[in-house]
């Protein structure tokens, strides 16, 4: 390979027993379409603070909303497997840009709860025009009081009539300025998470209000404080049993696990990726920057730990596919990617020198994402004890 | 206007081909595989002519295993009509698929066939040619622009140090450069539908053609690995190494 081409991190995967013929056919045109529909315009979205609604509709009419999604609300889940999910994951994530990815499919955590144990005529309601791009939906669960504890959560719905009226607050809500409706995790019971309900909130009730929070990464994706003054909330929107809602919140986890796994493996090709395009063509005391030993293994570290995560990754995948739930491995996997595209950011970042502190690059905001890829989605901390204790320990 | 468009699977663009321990080949034992990136082209420029009312129907056609169905169905899932697989499980030559080529082309009388120039796995650049030369049709070869005027096709090719522009009579041949366009993305959607449009599976025995091989591969080899540069002292240093070293002079 040409010295000054752009290193692409596919020529590092060897022979699976994974992937086929159908994999790789999505696989190459998502990224033809993140190409020609995403990439040239993450400066202009990350400047913006949020993504256009257009894309929503441009995404959909591509496949990606509805992708693994059931066919009679408008998705296509016919001859899906975890792989294609993986696959999408990582191609998402090696845009370096993960705010686009998150904020775009939101619906990814919102939705299934509702398609889990919501009523049909909830399912009809929402799910098509979120299908379609035109409408868009969050997930409320932390508040300012805390998220790790899902089960303490303190924002109450308290019924009167035909309504519920929800008094309280969410915090951190991915999607949460431009959302249409949000599928909220609210206290209808005693404490613990037997007194949790999820209701489903139009965003446009009355005393419903949104703040936009400023990140540290993240920054194509809107993120909202979200206020409840006596909202009302038909009964009807109530998604599942009184106080069931708790189950419903857990439906998301495995799956996002999983995808969020996927996406730190692609952010963290795409840091070895710029680390190795820069380290052949960079010189220093008169050789390539790729010829010191010292910026040799941190490149070699980084395939390390690359390889070692994508490959439990599609194990884990392989034993989704299988039917299993594999819910201490995928908790550990978690953990194991989040680290590894920290890791690889780090080290990108430091063979890049002062070029990956200017912005604009895939390496400077990977580096801005791996705190939040370590905190959502259940924290680092969090994820171990799980798993310390699914195994029984 | 009917436009046949033969694609064929190979190696997917950005995999490290492996050459097999008995250099024999290259191992193609799960190995990520999809549709030769010209062939791509030639799909989108049929695509855009049918689009344009300048074609009426698109047909895909493959040589190969059964998984070609796979790079068939990308064909599709772009927007071509139907697909024609014709099973066959031994290495075809450029020699072999022109013939079974031009059998489908006297079944389906397109006016215009579009190929790729060449096959990212083996480079080949002949089926075209062999294509034009078994019909007796016309070529424009490495195509970077493709007009149809009439009963014509005005053929932009890039040749060394410029483009020309060839007219041909229809019914033509067509070979895709890079530059001609730029493919579309197949939307998921479409993907799935691709699987309900026709794709009809044939083998050589159908159309009686002789898949015998008539090169023999003697050995495959990794390419010599590229030595590092150095820098000479001096103009004599230089022309020594030429002389001694290189043996260029
Ligand atoms: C950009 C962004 C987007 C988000 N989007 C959403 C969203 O769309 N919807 C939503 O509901 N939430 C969202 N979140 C919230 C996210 O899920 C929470 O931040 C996360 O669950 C952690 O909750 P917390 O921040 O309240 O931290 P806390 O729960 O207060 O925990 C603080 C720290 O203590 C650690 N800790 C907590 N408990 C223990 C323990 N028992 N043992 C050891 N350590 C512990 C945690 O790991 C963490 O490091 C988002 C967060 C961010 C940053």
């Amino acid at each position: 390979m040409n010295e000054m081409e752009d290193f692409n991190a596919d020529m590092l995967d060897g022979l699976s027993p994974f992937y086929n013929d159908s994999h790789i056919l999505w696989r190459n045109q998502l990224r033809r379409f993140l190409a020609q529909e995403i990439i040239p315009n993450i400066e202009e979205w990350e400047s913006a603070g949020e993504l256009p609604r257009s894309l929503h509709k441009t995404a959909a009419e591509f496949g990606l909303l509805g992708f693994g999604y059931p066919e009679e609300y408008g998705g296509t889940s016919k001859g899906i497997d975890p792989f294609h999910r993986l696959l999408t994951s990582m191609e998402m994530g090696r845009m370096g840009a993960g705010g686009i990815g998150a904020s775009l499919m939101t619906h990814g955590i919102g939705l299934p709860p509702i398609l889990a144990i919501g009523s049909e005529e909830m399912k009809q309601r929402i799910a098509p025009a979120v299908l379609a791009g035109d409408k868009i939906i969050a997930l409320g669960i932390t508040e300012p009081s805390g998220g790790s504890d899902v089960a303490a959560i303190k924002t109450r719905a308290v019924l009167d009539g035909d309504d519920y009226v929800v008094n309280g607050s969410k915090m951190f809500i991915t999607s949460g300025m431009r959302a249409d409706y949000l599928t909220c995790a609210l206290r209808t019971g005693d404490s613990g998470s037997s007194g949790i309900s999820l209701l489903l909130i139009e965003m446009d009730s009355p005393g419903v209000s949104r703040t936009r929070l400023e990140k540290m990464g993240w920054h194509s994706s809107d993120t909202a404080a979200i206020y409840f003054d006596d909202v009302r909330v038909p009964k009807g929107n109530l998604i599942g049993g009184e106080n069931q809602g708790f189950a419903g919140v857990m439906h998301n986890f495995n799956g996002e696990r999983l995808g969020m796994a996927a996406g730190c493996v692609g952010a963290a090709k795409a840091c070895l990726e710029e680390a190795i395009t820069w380290a052949r063509q960079r010189e220093t005391f008169g050789k390539r920057l790729a010829d010191h030993q010292v910026i040799r293994h941190k490149i070699s570290e980084m395939v390390r730990k690359i390889k070692a995560t994508q490959s439990f990754l599609e194990l884990c995948a392989w034993r989704v596919n299988q039917g299993e739930t594999p819910a201490a491995d995928l908790a550990l996997l978690k953990v194991q990617a989040t680290r590894t595209s920290e890791f690889c950011a780090r080290e990108a970042a430091q063979i890049l020198g002062g070029a990956s502190f200017i912005r604009g690059n895939r390496v400077e905001r990977i580096y801005r994402e791996v705190r939040v890829n370590a905190i959502g989605g259940g924290s680092e901390e969090i994820m171990l004890d799980l798993a310390a204790r699914q195994m029984g320990i | 206007m009917k436009i046949l468009v033969p694609v064929k699977r190979v190696i997917d663009y950005n995999v490290k081909a492996r050459v097999k321990a008995d250099n024999t080949g290259i191992d193609l034992a799960n190995v990520k595989m999809s549709m030769n990136p010209f062939d791509e082209i030639a799909v989108e420029e049929a695509l855009q002519k049918k689009e344009s009312g300048e074609a009426e129907e698109v047909i895909a056609v493959s040589i190969g295993p059964s998984q070609c169905q796979e790079t068939l169905r990308t064909a599709l899932a772009m927007g071509a009509d139907r697909a024609i697989l014709i099973e066959e499980d031994s290495d075809v030559e450029p020699l072999v698929v022109a013939k079974l080529l031009k059998a489908v082309v006297d079944e389906e009388q397109p006016g215009l066939v579009i190929l790729g120039k060449q096959a990212i796995d083996d480079d080949s650049n002949q089926t075209g040619q062999m294509l034009a030369a078994l019909l007796g049709w016309p070529q424009g070869t490495f195509a970077s622009e493709v007009k149809l005027a009439g009963d014509k096709v005005e053929v932009t090719r890039e040749v060394d140090g410029g483009l020309e522009t060839v007219a041909l009579n229809l019914p033509a041949i067509v070979t895709t450069d890079l530059r001609l366009n730029e493919p579309r993305y197949a939307t998921l959607p479409n993907i799935m539908k691709a699987k309900k449009k026709p794709l009809d599976t044939k083998t050589v025995g159908d159309y009686g053609v002789d898949v015998t091989p008539r090169l023999t591969t003697l050995y495959v080899a990794e390419p010599a690995k590229r030595e590092a540069g150095i820098i000479v002292e001096s103009v004599e240093e230089l022309v020594q190494k030429l002389k001694d070293e290189a043996g260029v002079i």
